[in-house]
């Protein structure tokens, strides 16, 4: 059960010239001034949510302080300043995604919301009695209950694509689970409980080639790669304001315009109508058909500072970043004698999860925390994961940019007061 | 600040790597199912009575060594006890637990006392009453699994 893998070259005194300043980058950060337990905060829950930087929380003051009023019918100043503040958001969601037209960017509350929406609508329509959902085998609750779901109300069959050891898909199974009767293919870019980074490009090319289309969660990707949903060729894409350095309440969905355009509505209310009378009414145009209600205008406001940010740095500089991280961090924990890595897959980001033989991850949590060390601990929404490889939970450390190799000796030192209190 | 030795006593330390009455028992007048879905612990208590005492207890299952230790002491302490004295000794123990006995004397729970720093853990409260909350559900002969969500 033990791993002690020490690789032939010791990550630390490798040479690393790291593409920004990590100290300027935490000095944007004020939470991670925060003490924990009489310690110094070393933040490492960052799959749950990232923290975020002073221009994010500055836009939501700014949006509240002076641009606050509802969007898309009122005269006024201020309803015209505020939905030109929501709809460049927008487009800046569209630039960072790479999609090709804004109308192709839905807000929505969560990535979670995004899902149920492609399912409830693309899914409600197109799916019958016997056809079948394709996820993987290390998706997240949120992109397998949608699909239950509408399995049930549909008497369709949700199909899962295993994975090998190292928690990456099987492609060749994969491939084979993709029939007549699959209507539409659902993965994770990135796996919150294992870092795995999903093939998009294999995936995407095989389930287009049996004309299915397929809907990705990208909550975990966003804020760490380079997103670009047209080179993919992705049908939807959904992510997370919270997990890239945004507000929590605000998702997006991207999808295809030609999708959008012929899918019914989500929810009912106001904004997402051109006419109304008790016969009939008339929808409004995508995006707004999908966006009932009045939306959440600072967490835009805020999604769109947090895009900002991510562009002054460049997604290529963060990922090379955090993949220098994450390969110490990998060489660091399984040197440490009875841990066990899981999710060892050739391709992550970010995730690095973790059991210690014979010690139960709460708590390793609990002892962690005493350390001011946050970590996630349990299942990860991702029961199916742990049933996978036999376990019952993991503990979890994942990195954002603002991590440092400093903060992953802290971990180590945690691991070995944990071995300590349990010798 | 709470230290953590508080918490992982020894004993505690102890019973978590070696439980006592860890088997299932066969035939069982009573079993119940207990799950804390924030951490995966899973435990299953079976029961045999003589009319309201309980004869004997043991339990199976998986979790943190609070939860396991809370189990196997949990065991040891209610061999021979009625289902009254059973239950009150789950109330004060649940007390302790929560930081609410006040000044109640800590030697009607005998060695169950150990898990008096658990106070100082709010989020660990559940992993050391899951098996108590299970017992509760297996004496009142209850089908479904119980959750402390």
């Amino acid at each position: 059960m033990s791993t002690v893998v020490r690789l032939p070259e010791d990550a630390a005194a490798r040479p690393f010239s790291p593409p920004f300043n990590v100290q300027k980058i935490r000095a944007d950060f004020p939470i991670l001034e925060e003490m924990a337990r009489g310690h110094h905060l070393v933040y490492l829950d960052n799959a749950a949510t990232s923290q975020k930087p002073r221009a994010v929380i500055d836009a939501i003051v700014g949006y509240y302080e002076h641009g606050n009023a509802n969007i898309h019918r009122g005269v006024h100043y201020l309803s015209e300043k505020a939905t030109q503040d929501f709809e460049s958001a927008r487009q800046a969601v569209q630039r960072f995604l790479r999609a090709k037209q804004a109308s192709e960017i839905i807000f929505v509350r969560s990535a979670t919301e995004a899902i149920n929406l492609v399912a409830q609508t693309y899914g409600r329509v197109h799916l019958g009695e016997g056809d079948e959902v394709v996820i993987s085998a290390m998706e997240h609750h949120s992109n397998i209950v949608p699909w239950q779901l509408l399995c049930e109300q549909k008497r369709a069959r949700l199909v899962i694509a295993p994975i090998n050891d190292a928690g990456e898909l099987i492609l060749h199974e994969f491939e084979h689970l993709l029939g007549a009767r699959t209507r539409i293919v659902a993965v994770g870019h990135v796996s919150n409980a294992l870092g795995t980074i999903n093939p998009l490009p294999e995936i995407i090319a095989m389930a287009h080639k049996k004309h299915i289309p397929v809907l990705v969660d990208g909550a975990q990707a966003a804020p760490h790669l380079s997103i670009d949903v047209q080179a993919l060729d992705a049908d939807f894409y959904a992510i997370s304001g919270h997990k890239m350095y945004g507000p929590t309440g605000i998702g997006v969905l991207y999808g295809k315009i030609a999708l959008l355009d012929e899918m019914p509505p989500y929810q009912g209310g106001g904004d997402m109508i051109s006419s109304v009378t008790f016969e009939k009414t008339v929808y409004n145009k995508v995006p707004h058909k999908f966006e009932a209600g009045t939306p959440d205008m600072s967490g835009a406001v805020g999604l769109h500072a947090a895009i900002d940010y991510l562009d002054g740095i460049g997604m290529d500089n963060i990922a090379r970043y955090e993949h220098e991280l994450l390969a110490y961090a990998s060489e660091e924990l399984s040197a440490i004698s009875g841990v066990r890595l899981i999710g060892t897959a050739r391709q992550k980001a970010s995730v690095l999860s973790f059991i210690i033989e014979g010690i139960h991850p709460h708590d390793v949590g609990t002892i962690l925390d005493q350390e001011g060390i946050a970590v996630r601990t349990g299942h990860h929404c991702a029961q199916p994961v742990m049933e996978r490889f036999g376990i019952d939970a993991t503990a979890r450390a994942s990195f954002a940019l603002y991590n440092t190799r400093e903060e992953i000796d802290a971990l180590v030192g945690g691991i070995q007061k944990v071995k300590e209190v349990f010798a | 600040m709470a230290d953590l030795r508080d918490l992982y006593q020894e004993v505690i330390l102890e019973h978590s790597k070696a439980p006592r009455n860890y088997r299932e028992l066969k035939p069982a007048d009573h079993q119940a199912q207990g799950y804390n879905p924030l951490c995966g612990d899973r435990f299953t208590i079976y029961l045999q009575m003589d009319a309201d005492r309980i004869r004997d207890i043991s339990f199976q299952g998986s979790g943190c060594a609070i939860s396991k230790a809370s189990a196997s002491m949990m065991t040891q302490s209610l061999k021979g006890k009625t289902r009254t004295e059973a239950h009150e000794l789950f109330n004060n123990f649940h007390e302790v637990v929560t930081g609410q006995g006040g000044g109640r004397d800590q030697a009607e729970l005998g060695k169950l006392a150990v898990f008096s720093g658990v106070c100082e853990f709010p989020l660990r409260v559940k992993c050391a009453t899951l098996a108590w909350h299970t017992l509760e559900a297996a004496l009142e002969g209850k089908q479904e699994a119980v959750s402390t969500e």
